[in-house]
């Protein structure tokens, strides 16, 4: 027993090490989102909420980006939801193991991993170009669905997959048919899981940048039509802070982005937190 | 219509919506490549890969530099994401009292979800002028930006690899415990050996998003298109580069981002399937292979 | 008689929760005490007070002392990892690393700084014949011990304690996951070993009791209704409740 140092010893450092590196990780998250609402907060008010950006965004507030946000986003999730929901019913309830579910899901995961930025140029080349869509809420809004759709899928099909074989065996012993099975109590039972990869999906769409970045436009107004071009959040934020147009609207709203991103989490934790309970009888 | 008739309308009707990945995934294959291959044809694949010179108004396509790039950046972020990652997965699933773990672990997930613009602007503006001090220079570099990807993928790689350590049987620590082994040699012997699937698949995640973020590296690595002989030099990566140039190319520049835009799907096809085979084989010499 | 654990007066409590109440059993030296009793009654919590398993739990708070060989094993300049190492634990569920069969047993000693291969072959070997798998697994050392049926895993996981020179085994019901056949033959392997150790085994199984215990400890809601030779308590219990116990009138 040669040791350089003892097992207790190497215990003892290690847990130091182990709180350091923890302690480290959290603090550098947590300095820069609090350094963004540090200085963020304060540029946040009703104005600048809800007014109209002037002079390109030197001043003024963010309604129309905040609706443009909301807008692709509410069209990006109406669109991948009943897709991606579909898919996960069907891969976990009706598909059996053959190469076309295996296609799929391969589909699917590799769908996950392509770069936004690719996304970006099929949406450019195929909504804005090929179909007509010109730069518009409807061409960004289609290929933050196209993004969100796996991860809405994925975590759907793990909670309509997770659900208890023993209550679909229940309804389907009542005489009820497949489809009355899957749709009273499979996905009844399924859908925390299901808001929450489309949550997940929302906040993927409502985060992204780059997708949108030549298929949305840049427009400062606010977008009515579906044809009409806009500016969400994210790529007003890039573009205020890298053409160097207004330091204080840029922390005004990486900041709005921010509070976005924690009111979503904060109310999905607290919704899902409630359905739980309630359908355990609790 | 008879109930039969509606069970199978619905049954096709969701294999129709399951279908739409594959379809999704196609079109976008042939679009970009439709858009891509008149530049590969005119510049060819190899002179475009390995090209060093990217001159769009001088007809010049090599995108080598910025393939270096990508990987440089990422490689270098994952160095220092990995490590720290792992620890910080550790510490929550095995330190950290159950009080804090729960406090810290949402926070982390939440964390993953900010935007990375968000990310980006920091580093302009905070890090940029810090390196600039510093090291001196314009303080644009793939240091700057691999330190940005690093904050990006940590809560990746935390949550991912916490799980995967969570989901070890607590009987593996309880029997190493009762061998003797003290906490961190039941860590560092059974513990992590067994949840190293799941940490792989983390890394996988975490390498995933560093080689596709595009628009927080164009805001902290300079941009410059040379293969960089120091961290501290500044670097365009391919996904900066269609993102930087699109906004204008038009004619054969217009497809050659295309084609940075093919090289980019591959060069990810080619990682990802190098990842899932160690993954793979580690999940198979573990023997059990229950993450 | 020499006793190798003196418990006092112990006291167990998980929260609010009091598991064991007022718990004092001697166990003797190279013998085999069985604990029985209806589940919940606070047998494992028990025997896991007796290496100090307990310490796991976070809420785990106790009183009283535990003695081995005199020694007072909840004092704060004892070190659990050397208790450990002196008294070991076999668990319900066979719970072998995902390891080679070589490695399994190897662990223990490797973590207490045996490192030369010889030794370690050894001693692999030696500990495989006194847990009487050696014949099994001879030929496929490097091979997953997770690829073992429930029974030479559980084998397996006694040889992995014997191989670290335990004086103390406790066992929380070793054969409650095997089938028959395994059982005997972990049953057969309890007798070779008690010359050697000094066994408590915790057991639902009131025949097996019988069969390979010297003395028992009848546990009910936390506390000990009888303790002593295994043949007067199944014979001629001197207490009602016992009686009702091992007669299958309750639990």
């Amino acid at each position: 027993m040669n040791r350089i140092i003892s097992p207790k010893n190497a215990q003892k450092i290690m847990k130091v090490v182990f709180w350091a590196s923890g302690i480290l990780t959290i603090l550098i998250l947590l300095v820069i989102i609090g350094y963004i609402l540090l200085k963020g907060l304060p540029v946040i008010d009703l104005e600048f909420l809800f007014g109209e950006p002037i002079d390109s965004g030197r001043a003024g507030g963010i309604f129309p980006m905040i609706v443009s946000s909301l807008y692709v986003t509410f069209i990006a999730l109406l669109v991948a939801t009943p897709l991606g929901v579909g898919a996960a019913i069907y891969l976990a309830e009706y598909a059996g193991e053959n190469n076309i579910v295996r296609a799929i899901r391969f589909g699917s995961e590799t769908l996950a991993s392509i770069p936004s930025i690719i996304f970006g140029l099929f949406g450019l080349a195929f909504f804005v170009i090929f179909l007509g869509m010109g730069w518009s809420v409807l061409s960004g809004g289609l290929t933050l669905a196209l993004m969100a759709l796996p991860t809405i899928l994925a975590a759907s099909e793990v909670s309509v997959e997770s659900v208890n074989k023993s209550y679909s065996e229940g309804s389907l012993a009542l005489g009820a048919t497949k489809w009355q099975t899957v749709y009273r109590v499979v996905v009844p039972a399924a859908l925390p899981g299901i808001t929450t990869g489309v949550i997940l999906g929302m906040a993927r769409a409502i985060a992204e940048a780059a997708a949108i970045l030549y298929t949305v436009g840049a427009a400062l107004t606010i977008p009515i039509s579906l044809l009409d071009p806009a500016r969400p959040l994210p790529l007003h934020l890039y573009i205020v802070a890298t053409e160097g147009i207004s330091l204080d609207n840029a922390y005004g709203t990486a900041a709005v982005l921010v509070m976005l991103i924690l009111i979503i989490t904060v109310v999905t934790n607290t919704l899902l937190d409630r359905y739980i309970k309630k359908m355990m009888g609790r | 219509m008879s109930r039969k008739t509606d069970e199978f309308l619905i049954e096709k009707g969701l294999f129709i919506t399951a279908l739409s990945s594959i379809i999704i995934i196609a079109l976008i294959i042939i679009f970009i490549f439709v858009e891509g291959l008149p530049a590969l044809q005119s510049v060819g694949v190899f002179n475009f890969i390995f090209g060093m010179d990217w001159s769009p108004s001088d007809g010049q396509f090599g995108v080598f530099p910025m393939i270096i790039g990508s990987l440089a950046i990422t490689g270098l972020s994952l160095l220092m994401a990995i490590p720290l990652g792992i620890f910080c997965a550790i510490f929550l699933s095995e330190i950290a009292p159950t009080s804090v773990r729960k406090i810290l672990k949402p926070t982390i997930q939440t964390l993953a979800g900010i935007p990375s613009v968000v990310y980006g602007f920091f580093g302009l503006i905070i890090l940029v002028p810090f390196m600039r001090t510093q090291f001196g220079g314009t303080g644009f570099s793939m240091l700057t930006a691999s330190i940005i990807l690093t904050v990006m993928i940590l809560p990746i790689i935390v949550s991912v690899s916490e799980d995967a350590l969570r989901s070890v049987p607590p009987e593996y620590k309880e029997a190493s415990m009762a061998l003797g082994a003290t906490h961190w040699q039941t860590i560092k012997n059974v513990i992590f050996p067994a949840a190293i699937p799941g940490v792989i698949t983390s890394v996988i995640l975490g390498m995933g998003r560093a080689i596709g973020e595009t628009l927080a590296i164009i805001m902290v690595a300079g941009n410059v298109v040379q293969i960089p002989t120091s961290i501290l030099d500044p670097v365009r990566a391919l996904t900066s580069n269609i993102a930087i140039e699109m906004g204008y190319a038009t004619g054969l520049h217009y497809n050659a981002l295309f084609a940075t835009g093919i090289v980019l799907i591959v060069m990810i096809i080619i990682l990802l399937v190098i990842a899932n085979y160690l993954h793979y084989k580690k999940k198979v010499t573990i023997g059990g292979g229950y993450l | 008689m020499d006793y190798r654990i003196e418990v006092e007066n112990l006291n167990v409590y998980f929260d609010e929760l009091q598991v064991l109440k007022d718990v004092s059993l001697k166990i003797s030296k190279n013998m085999v005490t069985a604990l029985i009793g209806p589940s919940g009654c606070g047998k494992s919590t028990f025997i896991r007070t007796l290496n100090r398993m307990n310490d796991l739990i976070d809420t785990f708070r106790m009183n009283g002392t535990v003695l081995l060989d005199g020694g007072d094993i909840y004092n704060p300049k004892v070190d659990v990892v050397d208790l450990r190492k002196k008294v070991g634990m076999v668990f319900q569920k066979p719970n072998p690393f995902p390891k080679s069969i070589f490695d399994n047993v190897a662990y223990g000693l490797q973590v207490h700084g045996i490192s030369d291969k010889d030794v370690l072959t050894e001693k692999v070997e030696e500990s495989l014949k006194a847990a009487a798998l050696w014949e099994e697994v001879k030929n496929k050392l490097d091979k997953s011990a997770l690829g073992l049926s429930g029974g030479q895993q559980q084998r397996l996981c006694i040889a992995r304690t014997i191989a670290v020179e335990p004086e103390v085994i406790l066992m929380d019901e070793p054969c409650s996951a095997l089938d028959p056949i395994s059982t005997t033959k972990i049953e057969d392997l309890i007798h070779k070993l008690k010359k050697d150790y000094t066994i408590i085994i915790v057991t639902h199984n009131m025949q097996q009791a019988t069969r390979v215990s010297k003395h028992t400890a009848f546990f009910l809601h936390g506390e000990i209704v009888e303790s002593g030779s295994t043949d007067k308590i199944f014979i001629e219990p001197s207490d009602k409740r016992t009686e009702d116990y091992i007669t299958g009138r309750f639990g």
